[in-house]
């Protein structure tokens, strides 16, 4: 009779934690985030909802905005698509009035969707995928980053025009972020009809050894590899260029531009460029976020930090001068208000792109990123 | 009673524990920073909790061993197996169960529902690879393929030709079949784990084909903006379409669970339990092994392809990165948990394992860590799987052999 | 600086030759517990993993306390062994062992389940970050004039599984314990009637494969400079693939698998397109196995009747 025992308390249990969603509600704004909070692209999801905790407690210390507390809802997708759609639904369940969110682009798109039949805003800190804005698809969608052609195509202009080379190649990781890179690319080279793409290939990611396509760039000549994706496979291909003493140009992008790439490659990295968000490092936010993680959390801020912040900021913002939570006057807010960020004075254009935003190039010397001017 | 041999023993077991986790739970360096930090106090948990839960694991394993029985062969008759056995009750208790499946989008909110027309989809993609490896005893480890050319098969003929989902779901069906037949073929001659392999190879294929041939499947950005399923051009909105795509589901498990239930005691349902037991006696009767093999592969490949396009047209969103060896070994768990060729057995265990990291939200970060530890568990203590299938038997009862 | 087309076959070739080797040492693990108890040990990977996330922190706190690299080298390979061995040791007693007479798919979704386990162990109590690992392995001065050929690492690399392929034969071939282990390959029951304890056996294959991959695990690590907890499913799906492909069971098959894999993945990108290296990896496969059923050395056994 144990064995039954067992299964009315396997029931039990389930059924508890069916009822379990519903319990909560009050007179809060509901403010939802979601992104890879678990899994191996943890690191890039879980400094956003550091940077809108920070951003919450200290509005909420403030009073809260429109009268009323902000309350955390988060949801892991792991950065997957399917698992995306189950968070936005159990977010839309809960009540939640705006998201921040999601990280990837995958996950974002397949979670959009839902979002948009709820009428419910979206911002994510780090989606780049350019057809989640410029497609026109989703209205309730904006972005405190700017989008993979715009990155592309600064990269490059600089390889032509500043480095004057001839010969490029172009690499990437097979995924989504660094595929979809490394096609614009490719396209802007073939375009300018100043250069030749000589190689355009996609590595393994976590494959053991880059020998053979370093052999390849190589025997393809290239003056300059131009590499879409992100930093663990980048430093792997950087090492080994090195070792086999080629002084190919890397030209990367903001997947790389992360001061683990520099930590990992070590003498390696120096000279290697990669494109990131313009240098905030002075701005007097970026500079009070940063020291405000470093103070709660006792580490250095993670990737899309800063951005995920001004996200915070515009989103709650734009609530408060839309005076009530209503789809139609928060996006209005959005697009019209200006509000200062990190990132500067930023608002959002009829896409959903934030207009003050963009890249900037960089270069590592002596162990750092340097912006070039 | 605790002896003080167990204690002794259980100490002997924490100590042990506390030492193998000595590095990886006690110190954490980062490298970038050098920087070492010592947590003195996971060694004591680790300890603590080891000499308790050796006494929980020795009691549960000695009471696994009372229950084998002498009478090795035939399995433990279960509640549940009971009712199964007698046809009155098992029509009362699917009544029931039918009746609050068609409540419960009603009684639940629509994230329940969500993820509950999640876990049917498991359930059919369960009750097809059972076929495979349940029935036919063929070892697929890449099973996912199906799913993937099922899924594929509407987003682009939806995306290409604006064809809707009722006219792409046989359409889907088909050539998942017809790529279970393609893969069968080459592997007609290889048996047990260069099987597993090959299929395995067979299921990354299709992925990195699905991932690289951008002109095709539109690479690793996938295909977005799929049409759910429509009811005669009805528009509905988000809540009233996830309703409906539940009961669109729980028809088409219905309907999965009757064709299984049929097949399984069709004449090529013996046929495949006679391949798996035994493939040379089972050539000796007659049967046709290549028409047998593929017919398993083809048929467990249609339920994927059908399960495919019933995702695609849920998550309006597909991706190559959702069809990855990890979802093939999710499947093949249903399957194994539940009870190799127990149609009861995949359907609870489908539910288990696809509900469990959803209601595991609450300890976000350690779900998959105890997600695979009740993978282990459930193996450990229970092998045969949740609801381990009956063998049909003959029974001579007396009264009638005096008739 | 074109480079000649021989020179560039040369070249393929030898990065073919370290990344089959890579897959060899992770490979022999797996052939030799599955040439035992006829079980896909899918949580190899992870004792791979988890053997280099060791040397890592033994090598840091070790850098810190200023010890010289010779040193810290063997240092942080022992305790990746010793450990590697533990967990190993452990895994079996836990998870394979109360299994043993189950039916076939049960412990492979038990292997699963730890493999699960194991990586998120590794992530909470760690971190999801790539963590740069030292270069452990000293540049030779007296290989510095090849070293754009071929570099120190890569060298050690094939050198090493040469010589534990090697070891490993002897083992099996001449010693007691060797003996065993093919006796209870063959037949369990006959095994323990000649007074084999197969517990004993197949603990210490498990340890021999464990102490295999972290010797792996120390050795690619500092190749790549890199670990996360991820790395060893990956590596693990390949080795497995390499050690089928070789036929599973055999110890040169294994090392032979791996090598035309790596070969094959080489050539694939240096000829084709990396785009499908790992489809000719796999069709390669299916294609071998369609016309050596049983791998490349592998015997398929006459079926008795």
């Amino acid at each position: 009779m144990l064995r039954g025992y067992g299964k009315n308390l396997a029931l039990l249990v389930i059924a508890v934690f069916f009822f379990y969603g519903n319990l909560f509600a009050g007179d809060t704004i509901k403010f939802g985030i979601s992104g890879a909070h678990s899994g191996d692209l943890a690191s890039y999801g879980q400094p956003t909802v550091k940077a809108a905790e920070l951003v919450i407690k200290d509005i909420n210390s403030k009073g809260g905005i429109l009268g009323r507390q902000v309350q955390i809802i988060t949801q892991d997708d792991a950065c997957k698509p399917e698992v995306a759609t189950n968070a936005a639904t159990k977010l839309v369940t809960e009540g939640v009035h705006v998201v921040l969110g999601h990280i990837c682009s995958g996950a974002t798109k397949s979670a959009l969707g839902i979002y948009k039949d709820a009428k419910i805003v979206a911002m994510s800190p780090s989606a780049t995928n350019p057809p989640l804005t410029q497609s026109g698809d989703y209205p309730n969608f904006f972005r405190t980053i700017a989008s993979d052609d715009a990155q592309a195509k600064l990269e490059v202009e600089f390889a032509i025009n500043k480095l004057e080379v001839k010969k490029i190649a172009v690499l990437h990781d097979k995924g989504d972020y660094g595929k979809g890179l490394a096609e614009f690319a490719k396209d802007f080279i073939e375009k300018s009809g100043k250069a030749k793409v000589v190689l355009y290939e996609g590595i393994t990611p976590n494959a053991v050894d880059y020998s053979a396509i370093v052999q390849k760039v190589k025997q393809s000549d290239a003056d300059a590899l131009i590499y879409g994706g992100y930093h663990p496979e980048a430093s792997k291909l950087i090492m080994q260029m090195r070792k086999k003493k080629m002084k190919t140009i890397f030209i990367s992008d903001d997947g790389v531009k992360d001061n683990t790439f520099i930590k990992v490659a070590g003498k390696f990295a120096e000279g290697v460029y990669a494109t990131g968000p313009k240098d905030t490092s002075k701005n007097p936010l970026a500079i009070a976020a940063i020291e405000a993680h470093k103070k709660n959390y006792k580490s250095e801020p993670g990737a899309f930090f800063l951005n995920a912040y001004a996200a915070t900021l515009a989103l709650l913002n734009a609530i408060e001068k839309a005076g009530a939570i209503d789809y139609e006057k928060i996006t209005k807010a959005l697009r019209t208000e200006f509000v200062e960020t990190p990132l500067g004075k930023i608002k959002f254009d009829e896409k959903g792109d934030a207009i003050g935003v963009g890249f900037s190039m960089y270069q590592v010397k002596n162990g750092v990123y340097v912006e070039i001017k | 009673m605790i002896t003080i041999q167990e204690i002794k023993k259980s100490l002997i077991v924490s100590v042990w524990f506390m030492l193998l986790t000595f590095p990886i739970m006690v110190i954490r360096v980062n490298t970038v920073e050098k920087i070492v930090e010592w947590r003195w106090e996971n060694m004591f948990f680790i300890g603590i909790s080891v000499f308790f839960l050796s006494f929980l694991w020795r009691y549960l394993m000695k009471r696994k061993e009372l229950e084998k029985k002498p009478d090795i062969g035939t399995w433990e008759i279960s509640i549940l197996q009971e009712i199964v056995k007698k046809p009155k009750i098992l029509i009362c208790c699917s009544c029931c169960l039918v009746l609050f499946a068609l409540l419960l989008p009603f009684i639940f909110s629509f994230y329940q529902t969500n993820i509950i027309t999640n876990a049917l989809i498991y359930v059919m993609l369960g009750l097809g690879l059972n076929i495979v490896v349940g029935l036919a005893g063929l070892l697929d480890l890449g099973y996912v393929a199906f799913y993937a050319v099922g899924a594929y098969s509407y987003a682009l003929l939806n995306h290409h030709f604006g064809l809707g989902f009722w006219s792409v779901l046989p359409v889907a069906a088909f050539l998942s079949a017809f790529f279970g037949i393609l893969l069968g073929f080459p592997v007609l001659r290889l048996r047990g784990d260069y099987l597993a392999i090959v299929t395995l190879g067979f299921g990354e294929i299709i992925r990195l084909i699905l991932e690289n041939w951008n002109e095709f499947s539109f690479g690793p950005s996938g295909i977005a903006n799929i049409k759910r399923p429509g009811l005669f051009g009805i528009q509905m909105s988000l809540e009233t379409s996830i309703i409906y795509i539940y009961y669109l589901m729980l028809l088409i498990v219905i309907f999965t669970i009757f064709v299984v239930n049929r097949l399984q005691n069709s004449r090529v349902g013996r046929a495949w339990i006679a391949l798996r037991e035994d493939e040379i006696a089972c050539q000796a009767m007659g049967i046709d092994k290549t028409k047998t093999k593929l017919t398993a592969f083809a048929l467990g490949a249609t339920w994927a392809g059908m399960a495919g396009a019933i995702f695609a047209a849920k998550t309006t969103f597909i991706n190559p990165a959702s069809f990855t060896f990890l979802e093939s070994a999710m499947i093949l768990s249903i399957v194994v948990l539940g009870g190799m060729g127990s149609i009861i057995g995949v359907i609870i265990a489908s539910f288990i394992l696809i509900l469990t990291p959803e209601y595991l939200r609450a300890f976000s970060d350690y779900r998959m860590l105890i997600f695979g530890a009740t993978m282990v568990i459930m193996m450990v203590f229970r092998p045969q799987g949740i609801i381990p299938n009956v063998r049909r038997t003959y029974k001579f009862s007396k009264s009638r052999i005096e008739n | 600086m074109k480079i000649k087309k021989m020179e560039y076959f040369f070249e393929l070739f030898l990065g073919g030759l370290t990344r089959g080797s890579i897959y060899a040492l992770i490979a022999l693990g797996y052939t030799m517990v599955y040439g035992i108890i006829e079980l896909i040990n899918f949580a190899h990977g992870e004792i791979y993993m988890i053997g280099s996330f060791t040397a890592l922190i033994v090598a840091s706190v070790l850098t810190l306390k200023g010890f010289n690299q010779i040193s810290i080298l063997i240092l942080a390979s022992l305790a990746a062994i010793i450990y590697s061995g533990a967990y190993g040791y452990t895994l079996e007693k836990i998870a394979y062992k109360p299994l043993r007479h189950a039916q076939r798919l049960s412990p492979l979704i038990s292997a699963i389940g730890m493999s699960i386990f194991l990586q998120n162990y590794v992530l909470l109590a760690q971190t999801s970050d790539f963590l740069p690992f030292p270069n452990l392995i000293p540049e030779f001065e007296f290989w510095e004039p090849y070293s754009h050929i071929i570099g120190s690492p890569q060298l050690v690399i094939i050198l090493v599984t040469i010589i534990i392929m090697v070891l490993l034969t002897i083992l099996i071939k001449y010693t007691k314990i060797g003996k065993a282990m093919r006796a209870t390959a063959q037949d369990k029951n006959m095994a323990m009637l000649v007074g084999v304890n197969i517990n004993h056996v197949i603990s210490i294959t498990f340890i021999i494969g464990s102490v295999l991959a972290a010797v792996g695990g120390v050795l690619i690590a500092s190749h790549i400079g890199m670990i996360n907890f991820y790395i060893g499913f990956i590596a693990g799906i390949k080795a497995f693939t390499a050690a089928v492909l070789g036929g599973i069971g055999s110890i040169p098959g294994a090392v032979i698998g791996a090598l035309i894999l790596g070969w094959t993945e080489s050539f694939a990108t240096g000829y084709v397109s990396s785009d499908y290296e790992d489809v000719f990896a796999f069709a390669l496969l299916v294609f071998i196995l369609i016309f050596k059923p049983a791998g490349i050395l592998g015997h398929s056994d006459a079926q008795k009747v």
